[in-house]
């Protein structure tokens, strides 16, 4: 009875993610963060910033920086494909776009499904990671957007 | 009552309200005997206080209360008009404008205002007896008929121009119900329906003794409107709590005798009730008292977020963008009425891109509005006798820049009256008319704003630079002799430089003209004086239209391209590999016989190479900030181009040498330098 309760309850905090692919892997954000997703245009290089600011892209009028997530997770670079999006955040009053190799799908998740970080994931760091959802034969891992922006400065903070 | 939501409106109306009584004000020391300048400022300062009344801020109702009290009075013409008494008047003024301050940065508005009140108060009372004797019967029993109110000449001269103008005059009594609870409410609800279909001229008792219910049940007034008296009646009986309407025509029968214009279209029936027979001459200005006054006088304007503005200035380059693709199509196709179709497109587009960079556009009176009170002000304080001109006050400017303009022209006016113009005592010896005037101008010329402030005072004194220079060992004594006359005055603009004899309160402690200087070049403008001895000095200060939109050289370095804003740039130029010299490590060249360090803008920004460059010839840009310079090796020069600036937002703050971007006409971006953090 109680657990029917609780169910009832974690039904009600259904989120949708937005489920995109970086090097094989299947990555999520809440939807209420991505304003739009892109596919990648020229893209003006700003000197003297951080390697994974891949520069800024004119996104009907507004000039959106542009980070490339397989830089930031230390991943190989590959060239751009027909595929390649970016996804364009909304998040702590900063606009920036995020480059995938792919954007999938929009899915529906509950509390429920998502679990806590496992031991080892894969080869970025496990900062950037929010928690893991786990659906059928899919694992999707979801994206500490804090901590990714690197808002909180040079040196990424331990998980609190 | 929650009334945060009303704040603002009230502060923007109460502002509007001040400013309105100021510069009318200034305008009665002209014409004292303009009724209906005195009758603008009492408006302004009756609805000053019924807002300021409605917000709960009551030391700000007291003050406009009296100072309505001695409005009334000056416009009843109980007594006369005179600077003691305007001073008197801009002293409340002035409070009233410090509680608004306060207001607005969060206070309660509370000031102690029982002095300049108990002074106000003075003076109206000293007008009472003449009052009394003008209305006797000014607490006529309220039960007489037709005509039981008194007017004064004022007020007979509405009634008459309005009459001619085919309005119906009518005396209204209103006897509320007796157990009627929010009397003043009721009252206030009557006033509010009437003066939508016309104009209350007068009430019994007086509106201040309405609202402060200081009445039985009963209360009288005098509208004019062009309603048949039948709706009048209807309009006031849909509200509630009314016992009694009645509504008497206020014919001629009950005005003064010798009007002339009333002797020629009289009906034959022409009385003389024995009341205040001369009437007053009048003419043309005081009818816009009547009806049509309001109507003519509302702006049809709103108010617009201007994030709201931007954003459509956003989608607006957008659509710019797309209409150059359109462009490369149509030429492709050669499609005649593809043609035609873009061609149309684009004027409509250029005709939409003035109208949207009009609307951020303020007119510059925002600004110079404020000056006319505080010159006289300064010119009573300096005891000097002081015109300010101001022309063109209608010139617009770019919000940003309106924002920012304020502080240095204050700096200029002030100095301008306390060093340029002089006593009048020095005037007259020097054959100068005692009153010296300040001339403010502003106008457009191409896409730059200019403002002019002349003098015709003493002019800058080049002895007295020279040897305050030298104090301040901003010159040598070698260098003095050489010195050009303009490039004296310029030292006025050094900091630290003061040539008042003595420091006044107005202006001159040291620190001035180079802050003036400063905040113009910050805003991408600049400022030159040029002065006559004892004839007077101009100063001269040029401003972009806007701050969003700048003029750049475009450059190229590898495949990346570059703005460079032209108020950083001196000149451009070639130079040969043999022309770079080397001091320590860094390479320099000889440019016009000074010595210039010389940087590449491929290095600073680590551009990729992609192709190899002519290596023996390079294009250098001369940069300056203030007076030094430096020069910055690109590859190539693409050309001059009007561009609006963006910021790069605010997850990239803090970009060396880059103060923001621009999308260009093929839709892509590209970065602006910033030249001050180039050269140190």
């Amino acid at each position: 009875m109680v657990q029917l309760v609780e169910n009832k309850r974690v039904n009600v905090q259904e989120e949708e993610i937005v489920v995109f692919s970086l090097a094989g892997k299947e990555y999520g954000i809440n939807v209420k963060y991505v304003t739009s997703i892109e596919k990648i245009t020229f893209i003006t290089r700003v000197p003297n910033t951080k390697p994974y600011i891949k520069g800024v892209m004119n996104l009907r009028g507004i000039i959106v920086p542009i980070i490339d997530l397989r830089t930031r997770f230390g991943l190989e670079e590959t060239h751009y494909t027909e595929k390649s999006r970016i996804l364009i955040i909304s998040f702590e009053d900063i606009t920036v776009g995020l480059i995938v190799d792919a954007a999938n799908d929009v899915i529906k998740i509950t509390e429920s499904n998502v679990e806590a970080q496992p031991e080892v994931i894969g080869v970025e760091k496990q900062n950037y990671i929010q928690g893991v959802v786990h659906l059928q034969d899919r694992l999707i891992i979801l994206l500490h957007l804090h901590k990714i922006l690197n808002l909180s400065g040079e040196h990424d903070e331990h998980e609190a | 009552m929650e009334m945060d939501q009303y704040l603002e409106i009230f502060i923007e109306e109460a502002k509007e309200h001040l400013q309105n009584c100021n510069e009318n004000l200034l305008k009665l020391e002209e014409n004292p005997d303009d009724l209906m300048i005195i009758n603008e400022i009492f408006r302004s300062a009756h609805t000053l206080k019924g807002m300021s009344a409605t917000m709960g801020y009551e030391d700000m109702a007291n003050l406009t209360h009296a100072l309505e009290g001695v409005l009334d009075a000056l416009r009843n013409g109980k007594f006369s008009f005179s600077s003691e008494l305007l001073d008197k008047i801009f002293e409340a003024m002035d409070e009233l404008e410090n509680m608004v301050e306060s207001i607005i940065s969060g206070g309660d508005g509370r000031a102690d205002v029982s002095e300049i009140i108990e002074q106000l108060q003075m003076l109206a009372d000293s007008s009472n007896p003449v009052m009394k004797m003008v209305n006797p019967e000014r607490e006529t029993s309220a039960n007489s008929s037709a005509g039981k109110l008194t007017y004064d000449e004022f007020e007979w001269t509405v009634i008459k121009q309005s009459r001619e103008q085919g309005y119906h005059v009518y005396e209204v009594t209103i006897v509320l119900q007796p157990d009627c609870l929010l009397k003043s409410a009721r009252v206030y609800m009557v006033f509010d329906a009437m003066e939508k279909i016309g104009e209350i001229i007068k009430s019994e008792p007086s509106v201040e003794d309405l609202e402060a219910e200081q009445f039985d049940n009963e209360f009288t007034f005098t509208l004019i409107t062009k309603e048949p008296d039948r709706h009048v009646k209807e309009t006031i009986l849909n509200i509630s709590e009314i016992a009694e309407v009645r509504i008497h025509p206020l014919d001629r029968a009950n005005e003064p005798v010798d009007e002339p214009a009333d002797q020629e279209e009289s009906k034959g029936q022409l009385q003389n009730n024995g009341s205040k027979t001369k009437s007053s001459p009048t003419s043309g200005s005081t009818t816009k008292a009547s009806g049509q006054k309001k109507a003519t006088n509302m702006q049809r304007t709103i108010r617009v977020n201007i994030d709201r503005l931007n954003s459509v200035m956003n989608l607006f380059e957008e659509l710019v963008i797309d209409r150059g693709r359109l462009e490369q199509i149509a030429t492709e196709l050669n499609h005649p009425e593809l043609t035609e179709t873009v061609e149309k497109i684009s004027r409509v587009t250029s005709n939409l891109q003035t109208n949207i960079l009009n609307i951020r556009m303020v007119p510059i009176e925002t600004v110079f509005n404020r000056f006319p009170k505080m010159i006289r002000q300064l010119a009573r304080d300096l005891g000097k006798k002081i015109r300010l001109h101001i022309v063109g006050q209608d010139t617009e400017l770019d919000r940003t820049v309106i924002d920012e303009i304020g502080d240095p022209l204050i700096h200029l006016l002030r100095n301008s009256a306390d060093h340029g113009i002089e006593m009048p005592e020095e005037r007259k010896a020097l054959g100068k008319p005692e009153e010296g005037t300040i001339l403010l101008k502003a106008y457009h010329s191409g896409n730059q704003v200019f403002i002019e402030i002349e003098d015709d005072g003493a002019g800058i004194n080049r002895d007295k630079v020279i040897q305050k220079a030298l104090q301040n060992g901003l010159i040598t004594e070698e260098e003095k002799d050489h010195l050009t006359d303009q490039e004296v005055y310029d030292l006025i603009f050094s900091s630290g430089f003061s040539t008042a004899d003595k420091v006044s309160d107005v202006s001159g402690r040291g620190v001035g003209l180079d802050v003036v200087k400063n905040t113009i070049e910050s805003l991408g403008g600049s400022i030159s004086v040029t002065s006559e001895r004892n004839k007077g000095s101009k100063f001269l200060i040029q401003l972009p239209l806007t701050l969003s939109i700048i003029s750049i050289l475009l450059v190229q370095v590898q495949d990346e391209k570059y703005g460079i804003p032209l108020t950083s740039i001196l000149e451009t130029g070639m130079i040969h590999k043999t022309d770079i010299q080397y001091a320590h490590d860094q390479p320099v060249i000889d440019f016009r016989g000074k010595i210039v360090p010389l940087l590449s803008l491929k290095e600073i920004f680590h551009v990729p190479v992609t192709k190899e460059q002519d290596q023996d010839n390079l294009s250098i840009v001369i940069i300056r900030k203030g007076d030094k310079i430096a020069a910055l090796i690109v590859d190539q020069f693409i050309g001059q181009q009007e561009v609006v600036l963006k910021s790069l937002g605010n997850y990239l703050t803090d970009v060396f040498a880059i103060s923001g971007a621009t999308i260009l006409g093929d839709g892509q971006i590209s970065l602006i330098l910033d030249c001050n953090a180039l050269i140190k």
